[in-house]
């Protein structure tokens, strides 16, 4: 009967090849996500990217010469009839290599070093930037990231840690209503709260009263808005963060809070050396999500008419898709230029886990 | 949870009460307060003179000759065609969820039971591809669908929504398939399952629960979208919230901005039950993606 059942090892060399799965398998399986990701996300990238280096045909312009008894005068005007047609041949327009980075609605080059050389003082320089449009949505699309980020984390670990010490039936009710922010649509949470802050809203009128100022108004004051953009961006996004680090309190060391709290840690201290470091990886998981969604910035400016105070690289690509004059190359540009900021934005974490793979591989 | 760790002096414990109710009252007033003032006149909402008025809807009271008028939703509804929005909404979010998860489930499947090098580039580059604002993807869109006579419907925009979820999708299904031991389709394998019919007999069945998490924040995105839907349909095909956006840029100078209030606590509402019904699920599909890392 030796040799009817082949040796364990076989055996088992027998399971490791059925548990990794086939080449081929595995490009059946893939293939509908992969097509999609690459017809509509990669492919488009590729368009985008060879789209700012074009522009629109300019209008083919014609002279023509009219003649009265007298003497002839020479007009020159547009041909509308050479002009579509020559748009409709080549819907891409002519080719202008990275002119569009470089003019004035993005790197703005010429701009940007003429007020260097003409600069009183940096200060002076940094405003003339602020009236280059492409500046002015990066330092608002950055002050958003950065202020926003680090204040919703703050906000989420307190409201988890005010959560966590309440009577268990109470919780669950906190957490749906903690949730709502979150899960509204951003237009709609920002028009919602725009609707309250307006002068004529109830908390608009409660910031009057309480400035002494009935003509205040976060409409006139582009550091306000700023400010109400930025609550905003902390009210959406502290409920994601709340809820991330709510359940990391859940499998809280209580032997080491324990031990600690015997070695005589105060209350402040047990926080600061046990429970942060218990939720770090967490922290650093909500940080890197938020940098993605905050750096992508755009509905609350639609929803609080903010275009005057403030805006951002989504919104300045949304602004030139939408106009009256659709300009796609300007937009495509922006575009372009958003993705590198994503790809340095992410490059820390991106660094991080292939040294990881690379560790374990 | 008597131990001494949790035993609290009264004035933090005071202080951490009173920071949930702070925390309670600005996340869910602006929602109450849009959804009482919806059923008022507009002097009521934006009042003025007074403020108590949106609460006691003094103006309402004497336009309407009650202090309720359903006449921002009648605007909204009725005179603009709001119901248009609201299926297309509808048929929006069903086809993306529905496609998603079928496209999601077997590339995450795929991803989690492969041991390949390639899995660990694919899902790296869903991650970049997640990290991309939509938006800037949409520039790349116009051309090639005005050319083709696709801008403007609603399949586009279904397919465009579901490709920008896969990334999303993709990594949140993996990590759920992870957690499901291999050992259960290697079996079903060895008992002579292909391996689709073990994905189909064996796995589908326990993974229940994460496929409607996941279909859950599918729906959301599809739901929430704005960048994409707004710049991809027409205006006889809109969704709610680029119809919502639509209503801002007319009702600020007709004066009937009451019907951009009662649309969007129309478009609220589904949300509202949404959250009511799905709580626990929308709890785990966040922290799901935490603990995995």
């Amino acid at each position: 009967m030796v040799g009817v059942l082949p040796p364990p090892s076989l055996f088992s060399k027998h399971l490791r090849k059925h548990s990794l799965m086939k080449h081929r398998t595995f490009f059946w399986f893939f293939f509908p996500t992969g097509m999609a990701m690459l017809l509509f996300i990669a492919l488009p990238i590729l368009s985008v990217v060879t789209q700012s280096l074009f522009t629109p045909h300019e209008a083919v312009l014609v002279t023509v010469e009219t003649c009265t008894p007298f003497k002839c005068t020479e007009e020159t005007a547009i041909d509308q009839e050479a002009t579509a047609a020559i748009r409709a041949a080549e819907p891409l327009g002519r080719f202008v290599g990275l002119d569009i980075y470089f003019d004035r609605g993005h790197l703005a080059i010429i701009e940007v070093s003429e007020a260097w050389r003409a600069r009183v003082s940096f200060a002076d320089f940094l405003s003339k930037l602020n009236n280059l449009p492409f500046y002015r949505a990066i330092a608002f699309t950055l002050a958003f990231t950065f202020i926003v980020t680090p204040l919703v984390i703050l906000m989420g670990l307190v409201i988890a840690l005010a959560v966590n010490t309440l009577h268990a039936k109470l919780k669950g009710i906190v957490i749906f209503f903690s949730l709502l922010p979150f899960v509204i649509t951003p237009l709609i949470g920002a028009l919602v709260l725009f609707w309250m802050i307006d002068s004529r809203g109830i908390l608009g009128n409660a910031l009057q009263w309480l400035a002494g100022d009935p003509t205040l108004s976060l409409k006139a004051s582009t550091g306000l808005m700023w400010i109400s953009l930025m609550v905003y961006g902390v009210w959406h996004a502290a409920p994601f963060a709340f809820v991330i680090f709510y359940a990391g309190l859940q499998t809280l060391p209580m032997d080491q809070l324990e031990a600690a709290q015997i070695d005589g840690a105060s209350r402040f201290q047990r926080l600061r050396y046990v429970i942060v470091p218990h939720l770090m990886p967490l922290v650093t998981f909500v940080a890197l999500i938020q940098l993605m969604d905050n750096f992508r910035v755009f509905e609350p400016i639609v929803g609080f008419n903010a275009s005057a105070h403030a805006s951002s690289l989504s919104w300045a690509i949304f602004n030139d898709l939408g106009g009256e004059t659709q300009q796609l190359s300007s937009a495509a540009a922006t575009s372009v230029i958003t993705i590198i900021g994503v790809a340095i934005l992410l490059s820390p974490v991106l660094v991080r886990t292939w040294r990881d793979h690379k560790r374990k591989a | 949870m008597s131990s001494p760790v949790n035993k609290m002096p009264t004035a933090l414990r005071f202080a951490s009460i009173l920071f949930v109710i702070v925390w309670l009252t600005m996340a869910a007033f602006p929602f109450i307060w849009t959804f009482w003032g919806s059923f008022k006149v507009e002097l009521d909402f934006f009042s003025i003179s007074d403020w108590t008025n949106a609460i006691t809807g003094k103006r309402t009271l004497e336009t309407h000759g009650s202090p309720f008028t359903g006449a921002g939703y009648n605007g909204a509804w009725i005179e603009e065609g709001f119901l248009r929005n609201v299926i297309n909404t509808f048929i929006v979010c069903f086809f993306v969820v529905c496609t998603s998860l079928t496209f999601g489930t077997l590339g995450g499947y795929a991803l989690s039971r492969s041991g390949f090098r390639y899995t660990f580039w694919l899902l790296i580059a869903a991650l970049i591809f997640r990290a991309m604002p939509p938006i800037t993807l949409v520039a790349g869109y116009m051309l090639p669908f005005f050319e083709w006579n696709l801008w403007g419907i609603l399949p586009t925009t279904i397919i465009v929504l579901v490709a920008i979820n896969q990334p999303f999708t993709l990594w949140m299904l993996h990590s759920f398939f992870q957690n499901i031991p291999k050992e259960l389709d290697e079996s079903a394998k060895v008992d002579g399952c292909t391996q689709f019919q073990a994905f189909r007999h064996v796995i589908i069945p326990v993974m229940w629960p994460g496929v409607i998490t996941t279909g859950l924040f599918s729906f959301l995105l599809a739901y929430n979208d704005f960048a994409v839907t707004s710049m991809l349909l027409s205006e006889g095909n809109r969704t709610m919230v680029p119809q919502i956006a639509a209503f801002l840029g007319t009702t600020y100078t007709e004066g009937n901005i009451m019907f951009a209030v009662a649309a969007v606590v129309s478009a609220t509402a589904p949300l509202f039950v949404l959250v009511m019904f799905f709580q626990r699920q929308i709890v785990s599909g966040l922290t799901a993606g935490a603990v995995k890392g």
